[in-house]
């Protein structure tokens, strides 16, 4: 897994869901992370989401800025308030809950 | 300039070099170099400072100081040393620590603004607190303390405090393994870290098992005990693997710029390295003493009240004035005018060496201020000062109002400076009857002192004469004989031996009828004086 750059607020825009990931380096806890959200979003949210990944060894004023402490995090943007959940996202009932995502 | 102890910088502004001077500077065992830390008296008991590039546990229960310690770290390092730090807080918000640390003169505000100083701040957010589901690492906070560090060029990183992050996080054998990746990480760039710990106890386990864990090569311990009813804080080095420090428990104040740790050790005070000698303003007494006092050494007179100990002190700092030296008196006991004005009745012009800088007199009351105050603020007027030469008169009036311990530490702490600075210094104290006997000051500090002199009352053939003999002089050959002495217009004139009599010391003289008698018999009872007056 490479770093990506996030995507564009424009193609965010249409999107219902929006999330950043951080992560630290290629580690198998970042990749396991990021398929686990991948999978919950295409099970749960029906495609209209978007994910932006943040490798914070590349990118630490971002994690400075959203005062990530551990990783993975993944912090839900939109819609309504911003919820962060931490952990290798393994548990999708339990991510879904945290981050008030509809059942 | 005078003396002073050797420097162990030139680095750094000079502004606050001067609470640091006291610092000696220690050899350490090869291989593990100190950082100087540069929080008053704390390199002393480190023996130069905290081990370089390396981490040092700083433990101690609530209330300890331990937040103080870790900010001082970083001031210290920023105003003495131009060291930037980073300081990574889990418990204070930012905000909290800029504001309360002001008081201590650390303006963190302005020295963010010069990247000196940069916060990583992971506070808990309990507003919106973040769940953790499975398993996670401290990837973020490592790559923001790294991203920190770099961007400011820390020399400095104090971690506060890691038992707040293991209460936030779980898994404690995970954060473990995390937090030393991240110690590994900080030690590849090459900066000095402390961290601080949670204690429950004072005398228990280190810190709540689940930090002493991960690392225990270096560990400070603070401590903050109610003893005699009253508060008392400590600090004790527990351990620097590979390199030496001092041992025990040493008392620290908490002032008005910070932690004040005031080393205690009597085994430096043994050692007397000057051989230069210094007039005691009497010459017939530099004779005595074989050409003077020490450098370096402290003296301690014990006599009755009248003896003439001010007077000794007087002419003591006069001598100083006629040697060029600068002279520095304590005087706990009477007024500045009523010091000046005896000085004038003696010929001795106390004004006049004020104008010329050449002496300073600090009278204090010895109220009920705590001992550590005490210490630190002489400490300050000596540092500022710089004398050559320094007299407390007198102890007594110190002893009066501290614990045993306490006044036995204070001694201890203000001989260990004075030493350091190879200041020459004399110590009254009043001994309770007037004739023989020692004082409790006496029995409790004369080991700490180098010279022990005595005035005495002595009674002889119906009149009172003064006495006046050296009962020790460390590292030196000394008059052994008792003389009499009177006190003159122009200050104490020493006579010719007191050859005829024996027990003067102790008070118990014999019916000495003529004064002429010597019997042989009773010749011990000065050796009693002896044995009582340098007992530990």
């Amino acid at each position: 897994m490479v770093h990506r750059p996030r995507q564009s607020k424009a193609s965010n825009a249409t999107k219902a869901y929006s999330f950043v990931l951080f992560i630290a380096g290629d580690s198998l806890r970042s990749t396991q992370a990021e398929q686990n959200l991948r999978r919950m979003a295409e099970a749960r949210l029906g495609g209209q989401y978007d994910i932006a990944v943040v490798d914070v060894t590349l990118d630490p004023e971002r994690a400075e800025l959203e005062r990530i402490l551990t990783t993975p995090t993944v912090l839900k943007s939109r819609p309504g308030p911003p919820r962060k959940v931490t952990g290798d996202l393994s548990d999708m009932d339990k991510v879904m809950l945290a981050l008030a995502l509809p059942e | 300039m005078p003396k002073s102890a050797p420097s162990k910088s030139t680095r750094g502004n000079s502004a606050r070099k001067q609470a640091s001077r006291a610092t000696p500077a220690h050899q350490t065992k090869p291989g593990v170099e100190k950082l100087p830390t540069h929080i008053p008296g704390f390199d002393f008991i480190a023996r130069g400072g905290l081990p370089a590039g390396r981490t040092t546990l700083v433990a101690g229960s609530a209330g300890s100081a331990k937040t103080i310690f870790a900010v001082q770290f970083l001031a210290a390092g920023i105003m003495e040393e131009g060291h930037a730090g980073v300081f990574v807080t889990f418990e204070d918000l930012p905000e909290e620590l800029r504001r309360n640390m002001r008081s201590f003169g650390w303006d963190i505000e302005r020295w963010e603004r010069e990247n000196k100083w940069a916060f990583v701040d992971v506070s808990p957010d309990f507003e919106d607190p973040t769940p953790v589901i499975g398993t996670y690492d401290l990837g973020g906070l490592t790559s923001r303390i790294v991203h920190a560090v770099k961007k400011i060029g820390a020399r400095r990183v104090a971690l506060d405090s890691l038992s707040a992050l293991f209460m936030s996080l779980p898994d404690a054998a995970a954060l473990r393994g995390e937090l030393y990746k991240i110690m590994t990480t900080l030690k590849q760039l090459n900066v000095t870290v402390i961290f601080t710990g949670e204690r429950t106890d004072e005398y228990g386990h280190v810190t709540r098992a689940e930090v002493e864990e991960f690392v225990s090569d270096n560990v400070v311990i603070l401590r903050n005990l109610l003893t005699d009813e009253r508060r008392r804080r400590t600090m004790e080095v527990l351990k620097f693997r590979g390199a030496s420090h001092e041992r025990g428990e040493v008392p620290f104040t908490i002032t008005d710029s910070g932690i004040v740790v005031i080393p205690l050790t009597a085994q430096e005070l043994t050692q007397t390295s000057s051989t230069v000698r210094t007039t005691s303003g009497i010459s017939r007494l530099d004779e005595m003493c074989d050409g003077g006092f020490f450098r370096d050494s402290v003296i301690l007179v014990s006599g009755a009240t009248g003896t003439g100990k001010t007077l000794m002190v007087t002419q003591f700092m006069n001598g100083g004035m006629r040697a060029g030296e600068k002279s520095l008196l304590f005087a706990f006991e009477e007024s500045r005018d009523q010091l000046i004005r005896n000085a004038a009745a003696w010929g001795m012009d106390f004004l006049g060496m004020e104008k010329q800088g050449l002496l300073k007199i600090v009278t204090a009351y010895p109220h009920a201020m705590p001992m550590e105050d005490h210490l630190v603020a002489m400490r300050k007027i000596i540092e500022d000062f710089a004398p050559e030469r320094v007299a407390v008169d007198s102890l007594s009036a110190l002893e009066r109002v501290f614990s045993l311990r306490s006044f036995r530490e204070f001694v201890i702490g203000l001989t260990a400076l004075l030493k350091r600075r190879s200041v020459a210094s004399l110590f009254t104290s009043t001994t309770p009857t007037l004739q023989g006997g020692g004082s409790i000051t006496e029995k409790h500090i004369s080991t700490l002192t180098d010279s022990i002199i005595l005035l005495r009352y002595v009674e002889v053939g119906g009149s009172m004469r003064r006495v006046i003999t050296v009962l020790k002089m460390r590292g030196s050959r000394h008059d052994p004989d008792i003389h009499e002495y009177t006190i003159e217009s122009d200050g104490m004139r020493i006579g010719e031996p007191f050859g005829r009599l024996t027990g003067i010391l102790s008070g118990h003289q014999p019916d000495s009828g003529s004064g002429t008698e010597v019997p042989s018999a009773d010749s011990t009872s000065e050796g009693d004086e002896l044995e009582e007056a340098t007992e530990e």
